[in-house]
């Protein structure tokens, strides 16, 4: 049900355009301030340690992951704090909003507490199948996971709030079984909501630092993802830390244009 | 023995005499004491010290890793003293012009710290090989040490996770998610109800000396000198020993 959309150039009222300019500005000038002080010269050398790449590359693949898992339980507690009419569901809303309050350190011994070596669930996958998470790849995920999932559910509640609810009960009406209904009805009508969820979910996701190295350590190819890298680089070298900075900037800023095109461009 | 603090007193009091012309009406001065993160516990202890000798004046302090600090201190933060966990970092703030002549006020060195009662044994650096421990990063100076220890012992040894600060590595044990870590004497004492800590040989290669300074463009320069020299006085030495410094 595409709306009627008729583009006609409005102008922006000047109420609303100075304090957008303002903003954008002040969003944009500290990225004007790393690109001031990159040493460009230095930044092929940098791009070509094989540390760099395996860093970006784990970062790459942590935040897919751990956007794939928000995907796949975020959509459904989402549609559950939507549509589902149960007691304290306004608690468990605020409950899931958590972790984007917590400070992502807390979150991170939060973590351990729970899925460490002595943590409640960890201490008997430890004794019972000699699994230890943290310190692993699958700790960065779960760290990245905890953090950026709240971003996803909140979009897609958005979203299905949003939605006209008498399509589904029309297609109910029609026949429709409920995981017709949801996967053919409510999904499409919400993809933009759960597309934006998922961008914003997996950039928190490539930016988080807090969690992981609290949860997963510092370990170079393993756990050591680009915000790590760059934290280290900082302790020792500014410029280099700037280079890589900018390097995981440009990344995240390719993917996410070509999948908004991407997106735009469909019907 | 109360010599020093006297003459720190007299230096504020001649640095309120020149700051305000001869009007003895008590001004309340902040100075601010940029101070590398394990100096936190002493420090504060010291800072309580100090005002209480000389009134009026309040010690806010920076804590914080000691690089950071430098890189606050060169970019222009408004800092009276600057106290760091390496020469490295102090290098820092003098090659930019921040700093002269820094004096060595303490020292430090690594130890392995293990749960309360040693429960896997370890004498020694050697007994890591079969543990999962957390050591420092290299790019921070508990790492730089860590390693040089290491290299001194010959030997070839990989934690499970290379931490960003003394203190996180520290809490990697305290949370009971490795065997042991390796950190500073002071760290483990200041944690001593929940770790035991066990000395050993190579750490002596690797001794962190602890540099403070009257920075140049410090907003109560008297003072911060006052404080500097107040730092390396019996009293103040007294309690960095009591959290585990060695004197320089």
């Amino acid at each position: 049900m595409p709306a009627q959309r008729t583009r006609r150039r409005r102008r922006v009222p000047a109420a609303l355009l100075a304090p957008a300019v303002l903003g954008l500005a002040f969003l944009i000038l500290p990225l004007a301030g790393l690109l001031i002080r990159a040493p460009w010269a230095e930044l092929p050398a940098r791009l070509a340690e094989p540390e760099m790449l395996a860093a970006l590359r784990l970062s790459l693949v942590t935040a897919t992951s751990a956007t794939a898992l928000s995907l796949f339980f975020g959509v459904p507690i989402a549609w559950l704090l939507a549509r589902g009419d149960f007691p304290g569901r306004s608690l468990l809303r605020a409950l899931v909003t958590v972790p984007l309050v917590l400070p992502p350190v807390v979150g991170g011994v939060a973590l351990l507490l729970v899925f460490g070596r002595s943590g409640l669930i960890g201490a008997w996958l430890h004794e019972r199948f000699d699994v230890t998470i943290p310190f692993t790849t699958t700790a960065v995920v779960l760290a990245m996971t905890f953090v950026s999932m709240p971003f996803l559910i909140v979009s897609v509640e958005g979203s299905l709030r949003g939605a006209d609810a008498r399509f589904e009960e029309a297609a109910a009406t029609l026949g429709a079984g409920r995981w017709t209904v949801f996967t053919h009805v409510t999904l499409p009508m919400i993809a933009p909501g759960v597309l934006a969820g998922a961008v914003l979910c997996w950039a928190r996701a490539l930016g988080e630092f807090g969690a992981t190295i609290t949860f997963a350590g510092n370990f170079p190819g393993r756990t050591q993802t680009m915000p790590l890298a760059v934290y280290l680089a900082l302790q020792t070298d500014l410029e280099a830390a700037i280079v890589l900075s900018l390097l995981l900037l440009a990344v995240s800023v390719v993917v996410l244009a070509s999948l908004r095109d991407r997106w735009t461009a469909a019907p | 023995m109360r010599a020093k603090p006297i003459l720190a007193t007299a230096a504020i009091a001649l640095a309120t005499l020149t700051a305000c012309g001869g009007d003895d009406a008590e001004e309340e001065v902040t100075l601010t004491v940029f101070a590398a993160a394990s100096l936190t516990e002493s420090f504060t202890e010291i800072g309580e010290l100090f005002e209480a000798e000389n009134e009026g004046v309040t010690v806010e302090f920076n804590f914080a890793g000691s690089s950071d600090l430098a890189a606050q201190i060169t970019e222009g933060a408004p800092a009276d003293v600057f106290a760091s966990a390496d020469e490295a970092n102090m290098e820092k703030a003098v090659e930019a012009g921040a700093a002269v002549d820094p004096e060595t006020f303490a020292l430090n060195q690594l130890v392995i710290a293990v749960p309360e009662g040693n429960p896997d044994g370890v004498t020694g650096l050697a007994d890591l090989a079969g543990l999962d421990f957390a050591a420092c990063a290299e790019e921070v100076p508990c790492g730089t040490a860590t390693q040089t220890a290491f290299d001194a012992g010959e030997l070839e040894l990989t934690p499970v996770t290379f931490e960003p600060d003394v203190k996180s590595t520290l809490q990697k044990l305290t949370l009971g998610e490795v065997d042991a870590a390796l950190v500073y004497r002071t760290d483990a004492i200041a944690a001593q109800d929940e770790v035991d800590a066990v000395e050993f040989p190579e750490s002596a290669e690797a001794v962190n000396t602890y540099p403070i300074v009257a920075l140049e463009e410090a907003p109560n320069a008297d003072l911060a000198a006052a404080f500097t020299a107040y730092i390396l006085s019996e009293d103040a030495q007294a309690v960095l020993e009591a959290a585990g410094f060695q004197q320089p």
